[in-house]
């Protein structure tokens, strides 16, 4: 009953911050310094030629009309064309999106893989042996950078192994598969140590719980409760935590693709930073920041469609 | 309770030890970072060469402790100027609330939003690599951890018996939130801070290996990596070395974390 406001508040509540948004990425690109005709002019530009090319870009407007402008254009799809290949920035981004989807899609698929054994692990019996040692994977995990980790997996998996290749992207899918396991493990260790921490406290106060004891009088066993019970709620939480934690994820992405030299996304900004070209520094922000927002949106209406009391809050 | 002690010193004292180092290194390693001696690159580790030498032939060992005193240094000083703002910041909001609180919170919506290395690689763009532009970085972001925090602490304190009796002696709020509230709201963010040491040494690293961060030659954990990966078949400690380091300063602040959660709860 109180779902659909909920969603209306919510949406109501983003407003301010994608226009929040939409004003740091503009006036990022405007502090840059230099002007983008020197960077498509060259050295041997003139004061006229100068004038010519930012009166075509528009840019000889006052800020707060090309604000509106970039606004505009923005919400009508369009990101600019790329001054270095002369193509539209949606299309460049297009290009890169299967590697982002899927390093994010991977790097999720991981970190679940490796968080919610442990957890179920630590909370099966608090303060024992395995609970000691799944609260000490966090405490080395959190200061491990994952350069240095995506490094160390090519070392053992890439070279010694000889199990994945180090780096690079394949042609074919199942060449894009493989290529994308050791990656998407950098970031699944990465986010690891956060979520575990999380899982364990939520799956800790689960089995606190009345309903858990009503279950244990019932006579129901410790496994059923544990996976029917106690871990299904546990996937709550683990949403809400991965949705936190989203920023963090789509971050790692970038540094990510520069350990082992995969073209996405986050290569196609780094790129696009030292070659000047501004409307795809600007485009590729403005894209991860809109996926941080509509996915932190996608969470909290999950959440709130799995947990009543949310939309009550 | 002894055991939980044992936690904090034992954090205390492998820091101590890197910082120790670190402070003393010329006395120490009679190698200077940036010396170059192409004549011997890339050596193995020996007894002249404890760790080897990189591609410069400039010494692993020494790079690697000189290192610790950019890393660590950045890492504190970058961690300081959000502590300060986002606990000013936490404690005006909360205290305050309303307009003031809605406008703040709407920004660190907006701050949120952005993945960290994203938004720091476009500020280093602007401002340049350097410490600076790092250091500038690390606050614009950090600061919304620490208010976020610190205003969640100041709202329930707030609502507490010995809020409102110093309220009720008429002292002036100013006093109110430096006496009264404010050491009982920091130990949170405090705690915090430790962790956010190391994600600030962890993005100085990154940038380091984007070669956005500290510029050459300067010897710094991340670009040491980066640097080691081109010979990572032959020489596999150029990179793995400077990594286990970072490794062990988490560890050991992560130490110091829980065990000052330990002493805070009793």
């Amino acid at each position: 009953m109180n779902f659909l406001p909920y969603i209306g508040k919510r949406l109501l509540q983003l407003l301010p911050v994608l226009f929040g948004i939409s004003l740091v990425v503009f006036v990022l690109v405007h502090l840059i310094p230099g002007e983008p005709a020197d960077v498509l002019l060259g050295q041997h530009a003139t004061p006229a030629m100068v004038k010519v090319v930012n009166h075509r870009l528009g840019l000889d407007r006052p800020l707060w009309v090309q604000y509106f402008s970039f606004l505009s254009r923005t919400l009508h799809g369009s990101l600019g064309i790329s001054f270095y290949n002369k193509v539209p920035v949606t299309s460049l981004i297009n290009g890169r999106l299967l590697v982002t989807v899927m390093l994010l899609t991977g790097g999720i698929l991981f970190s679940l893989m490796i968080s919610v054994p442990l957890a179920v692990l630590a909370a099966s019996k608090r303060g024992g042996a395995r609970d000691q040692f799944v609260r000490g994977v966090p405490v080395v995990g959190l200061g491990m950078p994952q350069v240095w980790t995506g490094i160390m997996l090519i070392l053992l998996f890439g070279l010694h192994f000889r199990f994945f290749p180090v780096g690079g992207f394949g042609d074919t899918f199942p060449a894009h598969v493989k290529s994308i396991i050791l990656p998407a493990l950098t970031i699944a260790i990465g986010l690891s140590p956060i979520l575990i921490r999380s899982l364990r406290a939520s799956m800790l106060e689960i089995l606190d719980a009345d309903y858990i004891l009503t279950a244990r009088v019932k006579g129901i066993s410790q496994t059923r409760i544990t996976v029917v019970h106690v871990l299904r709620n546990a996937v709550i939480a683990s949403v809400t935590v991965l949705g936190l934690n989203i920023a963090y994820l789509v971050g790692s992405t970038v540094i990510i693709e520069r350990v082992f030299a995969i073209a996405g996304t986050g290569s196609l900004m780094i790129d696009a930073i030292s070659q000047r070209d501004y409307p795809v520094v600007q485009g590729v922000t403005l894209f991860f920041a809109i996926i941080v927002v509509v996915v932190n949106l996608l969470t909290d209406i999950t959440h709130a469609a799995l947990d009543p009391r949310v939309a009550l809050k | 309770m002894k055991k939980k002690s044992l936690t904090l010193y034992a954090g205390l004292t492998i820091l101590g030890l890197i910082i120790l180092a670190a402070v003393f290194a010329p006395w120490i390693f009679h190698f200077d970072p940036n010396e170059q001696d192409l004549l011997s690159s890339l050596a193995k580790p020996s007894s002249h060469h404890w760790l080897g030498t990189d591609e410069l032939g400039r010494d692993v060992l020494t790079r690697l402790i000189y290192g610790a005193r950019v890393d660590l240094t950045i890492g504190f000083l970058a961690v300081l100027l959000p502590f300060i703002v986002g606990v000013f910041l936490g404690l005006v909001t909360g205290w305050y609330g309303g307009r003031l609180d809605q406008i703040v919170m709407r920004i660190v919506d907006t701050v949120i939003a952005f993945p960290f290395f994203v938004l720091a690689i476009g500020m280093v763009f602007i401002l340049g690599p350097g410490i600076k532009s790092i250091v500038v970085t690390i606050t614009l972001v950090g600061w919304v951890s620490y208010c976020r925090i610190v205003r969640a602490a100041v709202l329930v304190a707030k609502a507490q018996d010995y809020v409102h009796a110093a309220k009720l002696t008429g002292l002036p709020t100013a006093r109110i939130l430096r006496r009264h509230l404010l050491p009982n709201v920091i130990s949170q963010a405090i705690v915090f801070s430790m962790s956010d040491i190391v994600l600030s040494i962890l993005a100085i690293v990154s940038l380091g290996y984007l070669g956005l961060g500290v510029p050459v030659p300067t010897a710094e954990w991340g670009s040491m990596i980066q640097e080691g990966q081109a010979y990572i078949l032959s020489q596999w400690w150029m990179s793995t070395i400077p990594g286990l380091m970072v490794v062990i300063v988490g560890f050991s602040l992560s130490l110091i974390g829980d065990g000052l959660v330990a002493r805070l709860e009793r």
